[in-house]
């Protein structure tokens, strides 16, 4: 098999456009399952049995929770490749992940505060999912401030990748926690491989709102994917190229 | 309308966790844009100082 997939997505100018031509796509599909998403569940989702109309928080708690793991995981897959393959695309991609993720993480946090307010009685708790919740937001505070560290892209680029590699081990820990420990907060709802113990009425909007959300964030890693690589080119070649499309 | 604003007690609640995510989707497309712009004007002020036409 050839790989000359594989180098060109290594290559500067072909990320910048074809990010550039994704970008549009993932936007407006992400768009769209949004607004549909949370207006069904928001407004015609049935009412839990429990939480009555509080637990319409999950479509916007459970997919922010769900982005911060998953662009943790992205971030720290795409620092892997660039230390190892020395990849500089890769870097550039852990770089654009880093605001995303952390961003999504304080979303997932404060959403968790306001859902757990009426239903535990209180807004935070010391428990295991939320400590090592909040432990993620730091990672990725502390990945961008190391790198805002370092005035020397490739530098930053490695002291960075080094941590992001290290703080993955919290990724499984934040999603078992409620499986390991005696949690406060409740299980998955949802699962890929085991038992889904939710009703589709209120499924479907999750669903809906989870893809959206990640549509989404892959359109905005792209823009910052695109905006990373032209600050490191120095070739005045392909700048030219493309500024000029 | 009343009803929804309410979400059964739950809308002093409910509502805040709407606004910070949508706060959050809307300031992640504000910055993505404004940094992209950034890099191109820095890229073409580069070009420029190199000598070549942008």
């Amino acid at each position: 098999m050839a790989w000359t997939w594989f180098h060109r997505l290594g290559s500067p100018p072909y990320i910048y456009r074809l990010a550039g031509r994704l970008t549009p796509w993932f936007g407006w599909i992400g768009g769209l399952l949004l607004v549909a998403g949370l207006f069904d569940g928001l407004f015609i989702a049935p009412p839990d049995y429990q939480q009555g109309d509080g637990f319409r928080m999950i479509y916007v708690h459970v997919p922010t929770a769900w982005l911060s793991l998953m662009v943790y995981t992205a971030m720290a897959v795409a620092a892997a490749t660039g230390l190892i393959w020395r990849i500089k695309v890769a870097h550039a991609l852990a770089a654009s992940c880093a605001p995303v993720g952390a961003s999504f993480t304080a979303a997932a946090l404060v959403t968790g505060m306001l859902f757990g307010k009426p239903m535990w009685g209180t807004y935070w708790v010391w428990d295991p999912r939320l400590t090592f919740e909040l432990l993620l937001l730091i990672l990725f505070l502390g990945y961008m401030g190391l790198r805002a560290a370092f005035d020397d892209t490739q530098r930053a680029d490695r002291a960075s990748a080094v941590l992001a590699v290290v703080g993955v081990v919290n990724v499984p820990i934040v999603h078992f926690s409620v499986v390991w420990w005696n949690s406060l907060h409740q299980g998955s709802s949802v699962s890929l491989f085991g038992k889904t113990t939710i009703y589709y009425t209120m499924l479907i909007p999750l669903m809906m709102s989870m893809l959206g959300f990640t549509c989404y964030c892959a359109a905005i890693v792209l823009v910052r994917l695109r905006a990373e690589v032209l600050r490191r080119e120095r070739t005045a070649s392909w700048l030219r190229e493309a500024l000029s499309a | 309308m009343s009803h929804y604003l309410d979400m059964g007690k739950y809308g002093i609640y409910l509502w805040p966790a709407y606004g910070v995510t949508l706060l959050v989707v809307i300031l992640n497309i504000v910055w993505a844009r404004q940094l992209l712009a950034r890099s191109q004007a820095d890229a073409r002020r580069r070009l420029l100082s190199s000598g070549g036409p942008a």
